[in-house]
């Protein structure tokens, strides 16, 4: 990252000023702005959330001339008290791009041609009657994002499983924070975050498992930073092969060989139990299941684990100690857990480590189960993923019962024999061809999904219909029949919800460009035209915009742990970010795992096997926390003698997913214009490469051409970010023969068998030197 | 033969007819990417298990293999080929189906010769056997629930796109 005399301050220091605090200080405001005009110019400030990552950082987009002109943080905003982050200071130059996709298009002889609202609709509408006619239910899917409004998604779930009657609708949510999503379920029997960000405010020691926050949510940084800078500051345990901005800061960081989480885990917490530093009384109380994690663990030496994870086990030791000494525990955990091997099952340690330690629920304490996108949690919570509106589980014949009646449809309609199809096993039945329609939104899996090769071969198959509805002519659209434009962040309205709960509405601020139309509108469209009825005649979807939409969604929410129905647009407008739940859950002890109540009765850590209800209702009759143990297993592909590197994939604070926003910003782009490959300096001197030299990564999947950077990277390990694709160089895929630049060319196919996320964390690569 | 000998000599026979099936449906389903690779994670319990008969056996007089017959060298690599070349195609979905409805009819006659084996031990005072027992029939039950569920899950698919 060289930066020149004109790169921007916040470019060059993503994190800005410190604002120092101490304990139970409450955090002070610092405003961050970014305006292209003098703010005398501005003619409106429309209030909304940032949408380029998960945090939710409230803030205002300044309007001009029907333009979006700038935004600003807002200061009284519980999450983020005015600052932003530097993606959100220049990402909402994407918006005003010349290349946003203003009209349908459809595909003929030559490829994808312009076309009109009509005619594109009445394609998508002919293929999904012709398909439910020949083929059933089945045979459609639909694939959704982490970044539509939960007025969306709830319209999204309804159409699909009430309206169609498939099972395959899920987010891309898979690949960011369906382990958040299952760890939560398997240990508290129900979705929903305990923790909150205030708890950085009160914590002692933060506990970062694969959690690289500075680049990931650098606002959440933010604020762990100016309590670094204050009085009494906490201590970070940090465990990351990388040297990341957050292990620098750390008392203790932890690099452990990729792909052993659940070892050093299960080690933390054998030397937890084996010095009694648990609360004996909080695990009586709370818990099922200790002696079992006991068992699991009695072997589970810091030398046993140094074996596995490749370090000292005196470290292992320390930062057991750390833990086990801490009066406030704050955990968070996030992609280097959730995309790596046996991911749900080392996410589930760490919410026995804070039971263990009876760390929840009180100011300080607790585990932040983070998401990686900006409405992951909508997606979530509306059933837009692999689960049911609402937290219902699919096993539970009371819950599908109250979804068909607020539906008003027959509960067979609803498919509730298996748990609802994931992403990667929607792409598996296009590629067996029993799924022949496949509606995208808001997503880019040719460049975001494991093996690209085999991605790019599926969506291009005659027999798959593909409707991509999307903001830009992505790598995905590309490969598309239907393309329907679509409006943005800044051009409707809607609701979306933060990774520690906080609610917030976005208000359109400015008109979409030309014919593209809200996302809503789209779908309301289609069930208009498919004309979907509910058992007794009427229309299935009785709503008509976002607050009808909204309307419908608190209705289905009521009751269910994340209940909306005290959340109006009123009180958005009125009090900004307002959390469901309250500040914490779990204050009492109480969860939602009674047997009625929870979302699932549970997976195999292991298999994935689900848990049956009976057996369910056997262990857990009294819905307390559930402490599920786990054996460590090898990793599925290691590193071998033609592929001595373990790959790890990852992000880039400059860039958001795909980069179709970010890389649209100029200043964004500057500030990381290209894929690299990072090295230790050891590696980088055996195979005689150096900063800034090219290479290429070369997996049994594919080649990518990428440049040095030598980082205090573990040995053995590579980085490479994921966000690079080709709308920006050749197309939709690499060239013939030569070498890509998406990281995803490389990835193994391989996920989680109980969250069912793709692992990308995990696979062999060597390293070939480019001659120049 | 006696009482021991015979049970152990049928949970072993089924303990390595397991870990076959399991490396075997490994690489016939490739592109069933979490069969793939949960089969070899479930197969190495089976070893596992065979392990360790082979070591109680042999305090009684047994003598019995402590590792799976591995599966034929260039019949594997066929089958490779063959799960490659077939695998986007809907009908490989009826094959998956066949193989998990084998592993799981092969897994319940493993719990039920686990279960024989704990009784035998009880009646016969063997600590050692009943502990061997309560050791691994846990893994052959979490074996059966994974054919079981994978089961449910690909059915309605796989059947209902015929």
């Amino acid at each position: 990252m060289a930066h020149s005399a004109s790169t921007p301050p916040r470019i060059r220091d993503p994190w800005g000023e410190r604002t120092p605090y101490g304990p139970a200080q409450s955090w002070p405001a610092r405003v961050d702005q970014h305006l292209v005009v003098d703010e005398g110019a501005v003619e409106r400030w429309v209030p909304t959330a940032s949408l380029l990552h998960s945090n939710g950082d409230a803030m205002d987009i300044a309007v001009a001339d029907g333009r979006i002109v700038g935004v600003r943080g807002r200061h009284g905003d519980r999450v983020n008290r005015g600052r932003l982050d530097v993606k959100d200071l220049y990402g909402w130059q994407a918006n005003n791009s010349a290349d946003r996709l203003t009209r349908p298009l459809v595909r003929g002889e030559d490829g994808l041609a312009p076309s009109d609202w009509d005619s594109a609709m009445g394609l998508v509408v002919q293929r999904s009657r012709d398909l439910l006619d020949s083929d059933g239910p089945g045979s459609l899917g639909f694939y959704t994002t982490g970044q539509l409004f939960a007025e969306e998604y709830y319209t999204l779930t309804t159409i699909a499983r009430a309206g169609i009657g498939t099972g395959h609708l899920d987010g891309n949510t898979r690949l960011c924070t369906a382990t958040a999503g299952e760890a939560l379920k398997e240990t508290f029997g129900s979705d929903g975050q305990p923790a909150s960000y205030s708890d950085v405010d009160h914590a002692d020691v933060i506990a970062l498992f694969g959690h690289n926050v500075a680049e990931t949510q650098p606002v959440l940084w933010m604020r762990i930073l100016d309590r670094l800078a204050g009085g009494d500051p906490p201590k970070l345990l940090v465990v990351d092969p990388r040297r990341t901005p957050v292990a620098t800061r750390a008392e203790i960081h932890l690099a452990p060989r990729p792909g052993t989480n659940l070892a050093l885990l299960n080690a933390l917490l054998h030397e937890l139990i084996e010095h009694d530093l648990i609360d004996h009384n909080y695990l009586n109380r709370h818990t099922v299941g200790f002696a079992e994690l006991a068992k699991q663990v009695e072997h589970c030496t810091p030398e046993w684990a140094a074996k596995i994870c490749e370090m000292p086990a005196e470290d292992v030791r320390q930062a057991a100690w750390l833990l086990g000494s801490a009066q406030r525990l704050l955990c968070t955990v996030l992609q280097g857990v959730y995309q790596s091997h046996q991911a749900t099952a080392a996410a589930v340690q760490v919410n026995n480590l804070v039971l263990l330690r009876g760390m929840l629920g009180r100011p300080g304490c607790g585990v932040l189960q983070m998401n990686g996108q900006p409405t992951a949690q909508n997606t979530r919570e509306c059933g837009a993923n692999g689960d049911l509106p609402g937290f219902r589980n699919w096993e539970n014949a009371q819950h599908i019962a109250e979804l068909a009646k607020i539906w008003n449809v027959d509960p067979l309609q609803i498919p509730h024999y298996g748990p609802p199809t994931h992403a990667m096993q929607i792409f598996r039945y296009a590629e067996q061809g029993s799924l022949k329609f496949l509606w995208i939104t808001g997503t880019n899996p040719a460049v975001s999904l494991p093996e690209l090769a085999r991605i790019r071969s599926i969506l291009s198959r005659d027999e798959l219909f593909v409707v991509v509805q999307d903001i830009f002519l992505t790598e995905t659209a590309q490969l598309a029949d239907v393309v329907l434009p679509a409006a943005t962040w800044g051009e409707k309205t809607g609701v979306f919800t933060n990774a520690d709960r906080t609610v917030h509405l976005s208000e359109k601020a400015i008109e979409p460009p030309g014919d593209a139309r809200p996302d809503l509108d789209i779908l309301l469209d289609y069930a208009r035209r498919m004309d979907f009825r509910d058992q007794d005649g009427g229309p299935l979807i009785s709503w008509s915009d976002p607050e009808s939409a909204y309307a419908a969604w608190q209705r289905c929410s009521a009751g269910r742990p994340c209940d909306y129905t005290d959340i109006s647009y009123a009180d958005l407008r009125s009090e900004g970010g307002i959390q469901w739940g309250g500040e914490r859950l779990y204050t009492d002890g109480d969860f939602p795992a009674a047997p009625d109540e929870c979302e699932s009765y549970g997976r195999d850590l292991i298999t994935g096997a689900s848990v049956e209800q009976t057996e369910y209702r056997a262990l857990n009759p009294a819905g307390k926390a559930v402490i599920k143990a786990a054996e460590f297993f090898p990793l599925h592909e290691d590193a071998s003698s033609d592929y001595p590197f373990q790959l790890i994939t990852g992000r880039t604070i400059y860039h958001f997913h795909t980069r179709t926003k970010t890389a649209r910003a100029p200043e964004l782009h500057a500030a990381a214009p290209d894929v690299w490959v990072e090295l230790c300096a050891e590696d980088a001197e055996s195979l005689a490469v150096a900063e800034g030299d090219l290479v290429d990564v070369v997996s049994p999947r594919g080649r990518i051409r990428a440049r040095v950077r030598v980082t205090a990277i573990r040995r053995g390990t590579v980085f490479v970010p994921f966000h690079y694709g080709y709308w920006d160089t050749t197309g939709a895929a690499p060239p013939d023969d030569a070498p890509g630049r998406a990281a995803n060319e490389l990835t193994v196919t391989d996920w989680d068998p109980v969250s069912k996320q793709p692992l990308f964390k995990t696979s062999a690569a060597r390293i070939d030197k480019v001659q120049p | 033969m006696n009482g021991i000998h015979y049970v152990l000599h049928r949970i072993h026979h089924g303990e390595n007819e397991a870990a076959k099936e399991l490396l075997r449906m490994a690489e016939r389903q490739q592109t069933e990417h979490e069969v793939h690779h949960v089969a070899r994670d479930l197969a190495s319990w089976s070893q596992e298990h065979l392990n360790l008969l082979a070591k109680h056996a042999a305090n009684f007089d047994l003598d019995l293999d402590d590792h799976a017959d591995t599966p034929n060298g260039i019949t594997s690599q066929l089958r490779e080929t063959l799960a490659n070349a077939i695998g986007p195609r809907p009908e490989p979905a009826l094959l998956l189906l066949e193989d998990l409805r084998h592993l799981y009819l092969r897994t319940s006659e493993n719990s039920l010769a686990w279960e024989m084996l704990a009784q035998l031990a009880q009646a016969k005072h063997e600590r050692g056997l009943l502990a061997l027992s309560e050791e691994c029939h846990p893994q052959t039950l979490r074996q059966i629930r994974w054919a079981n569920t994978m089961i449910k899950t690909q059915t309605p698919q796989a059947l209902a796109s015929l």
